[in-house]
């Protein structure tokens, strides 16, 4: 069975000039990634993890070679196209969520539809509930974003990353600043979305996540290293209803 | 980009910063109450010089003797003798011309009993009272017959009486006397009280011009004539007409200066008019200097906000605003604050004009045109001085601006 191409890199170059050197972040890149799947893509700072993450997400062009996204080349976009593509077709999830302060969990997540004008305000408001429902915070719809935990911010986060239904959800270190009861909520919610289907690009340092993916694609000095497919992946609710619970 | 959808998020923005919002607006606020007060002060100030001047006769005309040099000496125009009785009984009969008087005055103490007081006689026609828009509140005016016999007879002004009957008894009928000369008194004037220049109206005394002329100061010219057009609007043609019919008379060569002046009203009321212009204009570079240091004041706010809200940014671009929604945002928001701002300014400043005017008793008049000029100023304000910082904004690059710290 032949299944879509979400994301197809060919020999992926970036470099940046810092004073008159020429720093070279990814020296060749190459991978498909067909739809549906759960991709970890792990290295260490310094890798080009971060680089090839802004280049996924549209926010950057390689220096050279071919980026083609849900068939169409992101490198002949202009700039204002790609912030429609980033728009229509990507959600993010962020380390630090970026949720609006002082402002309510559903206002956040409508965010992305307010930048789409084909989507009238009882639409808007409609899929904002669902994807706040799909991430299980149908209960905090009006919660403002300082009155919730890391936790919760960061699901609101990802609801507001599903709300614009993306070929491609991109997290980077999305787990980075919670605990471990909290990280492995939220990969549950990653490995549920998965399991419905969703094409998920993982960007983390911790390798301890490649366990919990379909696949995994390490980085290293601009280069990949390793890319493994993984047949069996393991149970993040598992994993979750496993740990101790907290005595103290 | 739907508008609606970028107004909300704008609103939203503001809404997140209440105190800060209402502080930038505060800016505009004075500037555009200012702007309103004092513009309705100036005007105000205008109207009611315009008023004081058509109460004074608007179109009224005055003819004086040239300020002529003879023999390399500048003479006193009052002594100059060019304007004669025939020039006057000449003008009467110009088309245009719906009144017209001669006028001798003469200085001097009028006295009655041991009351006494100093002022000035008036020698004239009845016609003065039209073209000076005076009325006898009591008694009579003079007569034609009472000029032809030069008679001895005056009517007073207000202050006059109040100052030569200062027990309140009637003046009617009694004999009072300027200098030597008895004069018997026929009527009283309704008061005028003073004019814009603080001039006091009332303090005057009228007589037939024949008796000034002849019994007070024995001279055969007349010092000036005072005329008034029948339309007001025919003001300058009744002018050119009687330039032109004094000149004849005194057989002055087309190359020569004028023996004579003629002035009316409409120059001072244009010679006012400037002046208040003057002041209003001054008045509105004050208030101007206050709005713009209020647009400074939102540049600088805004400009702040695009620093403080870099992460904001970043992430709205990370979901697909592009630079132009986010210049939209920010320009939007800074118009919101001056157009508000000018909102209430214009509350203000008209709430503060109603204060002078009940409070200061001064003059104010709002015209529609300084609250749409102050409003479209303070668009104009939010545009120019929101741009820059929302240019900033929307050239940030997300990259930087979404791990902004």
């Amino acid at each position: 069975m032949s299944r879509k191409e979400i994301i197809k890199v060919d020999r992926l170059r970036r470099e940046f000039i810092v004073g008159d050197e020429t720093v070279k972040a990814l020296r060749g890149v190459s991978f498909t990634i067909h739809e549906g799947e759960f991709v970890t893509i792990m290295g260490t700072s310094g890798s080009g993890k971060s680089t090839l993450l802004n280049i996924l997400g549209c926010l950057d062009t390689p220096t050279s070679g071919q980026y083609i996204l849900d068939g169409v080349s992101v490198q002949k976009m202009s700039k204002n196209q790609r912030a429609v593509t980033r728009n229509r077709k990507i959600g993010f999830v962020f380390q630090n969520y970026n949720l609006l302060p002082k402002t309510t969990a559903i206002e956040n997540v409508e965010l992305p539809l307010l930048y789409n004008s084909a989507i009238d305000a009882k639409e808007r408001r409609r899929r904002a509930i669902a994807a706040l429902e799909a991430v299980e915070l149908g209960s905090r719809l009006n919660h403002k974003s300082n009155q919730m935990s890391g936790g919760q911010q960061q699901r609101v986060a990802i609801a507001r990353a599903l709300v614009n239904d993306p070929v491609l959800i991109l997290a980077d270190e999305a787990t980075g600043n919670l605990d471990t009861r909290t990280s492995f909520s939220i990969l549950t919610l990653f490995q549920e979305f998965h399991a419905r289907g969703r094409t998920i690009v993982f960007v983390t340092h911790n390798p301890e996540l490649a366990g919990y993916s379909s696949r995994n694609i390490v980085l290293r000095d601009g280069k990949v290293v390793s890319d493994t497919l993984n047949p069996s992946p393991l149970s993040a609710r598992l994993a979750y209803e496993n740990l101790p619970k907290e005595t103290d | 980009m739907k508008f609606i959808n970028l107004l909300k998020i704008a609103i939203k923005a503001l809404n997140n910063n209440k105190l800060r919002c209402f502080l930038t607006m505060l800016g505009i606020i004075i500037g555009v109450a200012s702007v309103i007060t004092m513009l309705a002060i100036g005007q105000g100030s205008k109207m009611s010089i315009r008023d004081q001047i058509s109460e004074m006769g608007s179109n009224m005309i005055m003819i004086h003797p040239g300020n002529m040099q003879r023999g390399g000496v500048r003479q006193n125009s009052d002594d100059m003798q060019t304007l004669k009785e025939s020039d006057y009984l000449a003008l009467k009969d110009l088309p245009g011309v719906a009144a017209v008087s001669p006028t001798v005055s003469s200085s001097g103490q009028m006295v009655n009993g041991n009351n006494n007081y100093p002022t000035q006689i008036q020698g004239i026609t009845p016609e003065y009272l039209d073209i000076r828009k005076f009325k006898v509140k009591d008694g009579t005016m003079f007569t034609d017959h009472d000029i032809k016999s030069a008679a001895k007879v005056c009517v007073l002004g207000k202050t006059v009486v109040d100052n030569l009957f200062p027990d309140g008894s009637d003046p009617i009928g009694r004999v009072v006397r300027f200098g030597k000369i008895p004069f018997t008194v026929v009527g009283v004037l309704e008061s005028k009280g003073t004019n814009s220049m603080g001039q006091d109206q009332d303090d005057i005394v009228l007589a037939p011009y024949t008796s000034v002329m002849k019994r007070i100061l024995a001279i055969d010219y007349i010092q000036g004539i005072f005329a008034s057009a029948t339309d007001e609007a025919q003001t300058e043609q009744t002018i050119e007409q009687m330039t032109d019919l004094l000149r004849e008379r005194h057989k002055i060569l087309p190359t020569a200066d004028s023996d004579f002046e003629i002035r009316s009203q409409q120059e001072l009321s244009q010679m006012m008019n400037s002046t208040s212009d003057m002041m209003t204009i001054l008045l509105a570079c004050i208030a101007g200097i206050s709005l713009l240091v209020g647009g400074i004041g939102i540049m600088n706010i805004m400009y702040v906000s695009v620093t403080e809200r870099t992460r904001e940014i970043g992430l709205r671009m990370a979901i697909g605003a592009r630079g132009i929604d986010i210049l939209s945002q920010f320009l939007i928001e800074a118009i919101i604050i001056s157009v508000s701002g000018g909102i209430l300014g214009v509350v203000l400043g008209t709430l503060a004009a109603w204060i002078v005017n009940v409070v200061a008793n001064w003059p104010v008049y709002i015209q529609i045109w300084s609250v749409l000029l102050s409003f479209a100023v303070c668009t104009v304000t939010g545009v120019f001085f929101g741009w820059y910082p929302a240019k900033k904004a929307a050239g940030l690059d997300p990259i930087e601006a979404i791990r902004y710290e």
